[in-house]
């Protein structure tokens, strides 16, 4: 069962603020959905790979050779807030 | 002759007569686009970008709010990218811009393609050309409006679980999802990254084609574009489909399905079997466990694709409110809570849940297994057929607000749709006939893995037996 | 109650690869901000990564040079988390298919030689450098380190005491050293060491609830850092609390591990696929063929500096320490073939000129026949063995060519026997009453006549030479 406690635990990881009148509601959507998802315990997957990838690709590489980046310019171009060539953020207190 | 009605084939025929000037085209389709943007709400921006002077396809195109255009607003139809501007082109991006293409705009979709009827865009519903009280489908319902509207000659829409082939249906136009790794996705702002794949929203199967021949192939950017040769694949448009073998998948004829669906998809089938193809009932027998599979799959991949989202880099960030918490997660906290509609706040966090801690071999390994099952239905189906014909979608478009507050009865509408994403194959969705409201309805073809010819041949005779791609909406 | 400390070590390994492990940027350290950063490694929408073949490559190096198997299969894994420098909010790593594990590494101890199991090394994608502005409370954000490409190394809880993880990070770096994989420099951040530490009763076999300790900058404060956190969680639980399993900082200055709180509540990792990365299958091929590449490591070098030079275990000891020596080593040998002659110079001089210098050998202009030329100039007594040491810190200083320092400086002993003898006739003659107790047995008084024969010479002479023309003056009189 999805509770609301639950709820502030996924919120949490996810680093969504969920407020206390929106639990409930969530909670209860998040349980629909999962109920019905649940189906999938009918289906005996002992024995049956997992599928990560849909195409059989394997050994996909670059080489170790330089192109050329963005310029710093660029790079923070879309910058929420920056300040000597830096994004800047609140002050993080390890 | 309206312009902007026009198939780029036709269009691309009338500049090499010299009959008429892209530019004429172009204008034609802008004011179209203009005039007519706030019944559709299809578009969400237009670009800013010099013209083309050259390259065999100046026609104008309309993207959808989540590929990458150099220098312009990219949102995904949301607040939490407001402001951002891409400073690269998608893979599909510059391979239009080598093909002359006017890119026109940012076509409206769910927020993060995380919808079925577009109501999910934060701003706004797009609405359907057919009727406006009406949704368009979606995710991409934008660029399916757009086409369908006259608003853009052609565009490009992604598909994560139907989101380019259920609009085409809704909308009467032609869509087409390739075959997993045909496209290259770089510059496609991810949902599922294994299912996500970019394809056309055209106004015919000859467009498809048209369309698919300019994007498709390798990008060593992709690590999951396949490394394989592009045919041509206009070549594929003969009509003759003599032997080909279809396949009926019976889960797939299931009640609940609107029963004029249901007749326009049988009345196909009759026809395809009278232009020479051996119809056959056959069975995919995991596809209702498809949808579950789906939104395990997807919002899990997800909820990792959008943690980027964070308000420290681009886009919006919320001014935070000193909660007596550390300053940087009540930035990301604020942020995040105000910048993401509730579909993206459910998706993100069903996807989390089913990653976590003790969850994770119950639901996502599960997923992941039965994803297996399902590829498997299909391989074995393809041994036997060569096309698979259904319903793109249980109904045709559904009024504005009938299923946004029922999250699962929208998941439900993609339960035809969503098999091909899991499996990886091709398919397309084109217009086969109206429900007594004079709503399109759409017929579903897929084939097996890199099959697109056949796909298209099929698609291509089915068409050019019917009338239902020369109708347009009267807007 | 008497605990013992058990302790794994993490450590990150920067390598030096041309470009980041997944785009194409330089992977450099110490541009000015934000300018080897592109689309992919500033995780911007839409961005997917492209492996870089040689990060491959350099993982089953180190796999292979620390004695673990390498998995036939290579996946990578997202690790999500929140956090201003992982711009993606999810770390590329690997989580059930790392490219090599079980593995092991010795260390000396005080009960002998003792194996440290490795459980795993796996590759990885590095975050980027936050930069704390306490002026005007914010964080500066530089991506340029977001994407270099790294090894994690971990460790079995084999290690009991904080010396045996300072005396393991020591072997560990060494044999790294020779795989030039990596600068590991701890100081520059090439090298990185996180340590799990939790204590038991003495016998139990159940392990404690560990802490994980981060931000030592050095060997050293790895072992203050896990010394602190053994007492402190031997505290706790003689005052009868608990261990709270938790990240921790090590604050070298005030000597203390406080709690990290930018990541509470991110513990649950959520690893799952990649779906932008293909699998990677290694091919048995490729693992031999990469063995067969792999450089001697240190402890091969040892046995074979011992049995084939017949140096002694302790100069080769030292030697092996920095492989670039013991290449350097074996060249001065091709051109002047006394190992024993060479380890001293090596292991005396040359390592003080490095230590005073805060150089590696590759810094400075020296060519092994410059060395060997020196050695034997000393030994054939053209020069002084003082001279020698002079003259190779001047050469080092860029004072020109050897030869010419030494005539320069009037560095060439005085070997000719007449110039030698006019000098000693004279020495003889000042001092009757040395000459007279040398004759009467007393041998050593030679000693102050070669003296002050050496001071008529301002120091030139060959010192040796004097001494026998010395002697057999006196014998014939």
């Amino acid at each position: 069962m999805i509770d609301n406690q639950t709820v502030q635990y996924i919120a949490g990881l996810s680093r969504l603020r969920v407020q206390d009148q929106d639990s409930s509601r969530f909670a209860r959507d998040l349980e629909v959905i999962l109920h019905y998802v649940r189906q999938l315990e009918e289906l005996d997957v002992k024995d049956v790979p997992a599928t990560s990838h849909v195409l059989n690709i394997q050994n996909v590489f670059r080489k170790d050779e330089i192109a050329p980046s963005l310029t710093q310019e660029q790079a923070l171009s879309f910058a929420i807030e920056k300040n000597s060539g830096h994004y800047i953020v609140p002050k993080v207190i390890e | 002759m309206k312009l902007y009605d026009q198939t780029a084939q036709k269009l691309k025929e009338l500049i090499a007569s010299g009959d008429i000037s892209p530019q004429a085209i172009q204008q034609a389709v802008e004011e179209r686009a203009r005039a007519i943007n706030p019944r559709t709400n299809a578009f969400l921006r237009f670009y800013d970008l010099p013209c083309t002077q050259h390259g065999s396809f100046r026609l104008p195109i309309g993207l959808k709010d989540n590929l990458s255009v150099k220098n312009q607003l990219v949102g995904c139809a949301s607040r939490i990218l407001e402001g951002y501007r891409a400073p690269y082109d998608a893979h599909v991006v510059e391979r239009l811009l080598e093909s002359g293409a006017i890119l026109q705009g940012a076509l409206n979709m769910d927020e993060f393609a995380f919808g079925s009827s577009t109501e999910t865009s934060a701003f706004g519903s797009a609405r359907n050309p057919w009727d406006t009280e009406r949704v368009p489908g979606g995710s991409s319902g934008g660029s399916a409006a757009a086409v369908a509207a006259g608003q853009t000659i052609w565009a490009l829409g992604s598909d994560t679980g139907g989101s380019i082939r259920q609009p085409a249906s809704f909308c009467g136009i032609v869509g087409l999802k390739p075959t997993y790794g045909r496209i290259s996705r770089y510059g496609l702002v991810a949902f599922g990254s294994s299912l996500d794949q970019i394809g056309p929203l055209t106004k015919d199967v000859t467009d498809s084609a048209l369309l698919l021949n300019i994007i498709s192939g390798f990008d060593p950017k992709d690590s999951t574009s396949a490394n394989c040769p592009v045919p041509d694949y206009t070549q594929a448009l003969t009509r003759e489909i003599k032997g080909l073998r279809i396949g009926i998948p019976r889960e797939y004829f299931i009640d609940g399905i609107q029963p004029e669906v249901l007749n326009a998809v049988q009345s196909a089938v009759k026809l395809l079997e009278k232009a020479g193809a051996q119809v056959k009932d056959i069975s995919l027998a995991h596809t209702k466990y498809a949808v579950a599979t789906y939104y395990i799959l997807a919002t899990a991949e997800a909820s990792s694709n959008l943690a980027r989202f964070d308000g420290v880099k681009y886009g919006r960030r919320a001014q935070s409110r000193s909660s007596g918490r550390p300053a940087i997660i009540d930035l990301y906290e604020t942020t995040r809570e105000q910048g993401f509609g509730d579909e993206a706040k459910r998706r993100i966090m069903l996807g989390t849940y089913v990653l976590s801690s003790g969850y994770y071999d119950a639901f996502y390994l599960r997923a992941q297994k039965v994803r297996t099952l399902i590829k498997k239905d299909f391989e074995q189906a393809f041994n036997e057929v060569d096309v698979i014909v259904s319903p793109t979608a249980p109904t045709t478009a559904f009024r504005l607000g009938e299923k946004i507050n029922d999250p699962l009865s929208m998941y439900l509408s993609d339960i035809f749709t969503i098999p091909a994403n899991l499996a990886g194959i091709p398919a397309i969705s084109l217009p086969c006939g109206f429900d007594s409201n004079q709503m399109p309805v759409g017929l579903q073809m897929m084939a097996s893995p890199f099959a697109e010819e056949t796909l298209l041949r099929t698609a291509f005779a089915y068409e050019q037996a019917t009338p239902w791609h020369t109708e347009r909406a009267r807007l | 109650m008497e605990f013992e400390t058990v302790i794994g070590l993490e450590v990150h390994l920067q390598l030096n690869t041309c470009t980041k492990i997944f785009c194409s940027c330089r992977n450099l350290f110490g541009d000015q901000p934000n300018t080897n950063v592109c689309p992919v490694c500033l995780g911007l929408p839409g961005s997917l990564p492209v492996l870089n073949r040689k990060v491959l490559d350099f993982g089953i190096r180190v796999g292979l040079a620390l004695d673990c198997e390498i998995s036939p299969l290579v996946k990578f894994d997202r690790k999500n988390y929140f956090y201003p420098d992982l711009p993606k909010g999810y770390q590329i790593s690997q989580f059930d298919f790392p490219i090599a594990r079980k593995g092991h590494i010795s260390i000396k101890s005080s009960a002998g030689d003792k194996r440290i199991g490795i459980t795993r090394a796996h590759l990885e994608e590095d975050a980027g450098k936050l930069i704390h502005n306490d002026q005007n409370r914010s964080t500066l954000v530089d991506y340029n380190r977001t994407g270099t490409p790294l090894v994690e190394i971990v460790s079995d809880p084999d290690l009991r005491t904080a010396q045996e993880a300072y005396d393991y990070l020591t072997a560990l770096k060494l044999v790294l050293s020779y795989l030039s994989v990596s600068e590991c420099d701890m100081e520059k951040g090439s090298l990185r060491c996180d340590a799990n530490v939790s204590i038991r009763p003495k016998g139990d076999s159940k392990l404690g609830t560990k802490t994980e300790l981060k931000n030592m900058n050095s060997f050293s404060a790895v072992r203050r850092a896990i010394d602190y956190e053994a007492k402190r969680q031997e505290g706790i639980l003689l005052s009868g609390g608990e261990i709270v399993q938790q990240t921790l900082l090590w604050d070298d200055a005030r000597a203390v591990t406080l709690p990290m709180r930018s990541k509470e509540n991110s513990h649950d990792y959520r690893y799952f696929p990649d779906p932008d990365l293909v699998p990677f299958v290694l091919d048995p091929a490729w693992v031999i063929a990469a063995r067969e590449a792999l450089p001697e490591l240190p402890t091969q070098k040892l046995s074979r500096l011992v049995e084939h030079y017949k140096l002694n275990i302790y100069d080769a000891t030292i030697i092996i320490q920095d492989r670039e020596l013991a290449d350097f080593f074996e060249a001065c040998y091709l051109i002047y073939p006394d190992a024993k002659k060479i380890a001293n110079w090596l292991n005396g001089p040359l390592l003080k000129e490095l230590n005073e210098r805060k150089c590696s050998l590759h810094d400075l202009d020296l060519l092994p026949a410059v060395l060997a030329a020196l050695i034997e100039k000393v030994e054939t007594a053209q020069i002084s063995n003082l001279a020698g040491k002079e003259a190779l810190s001047l050469y080092l200083n860029k004072n020109g060519s050897l030869e010419e320092i030494i005539r320069n400086k009037g560095f060439l002993q005085v070997s000719d026997d007449q110039q030698l003898l006019t000098v000693i006739d004279e020495v003889l003659r000042d001092n009757p009453a040395a000459v007279a107790e040398i004759k009467s047995g007393k041998t050593n008084v030679t000693g102050f006549l070669v003296g002050q024969a050496m001071k008529k010479m301002q120091g030139k002479a060959n010192p040796k030479k004097l001494n026998e023309l010395i002697t057999g003056r006196l014998q014939n009189e």
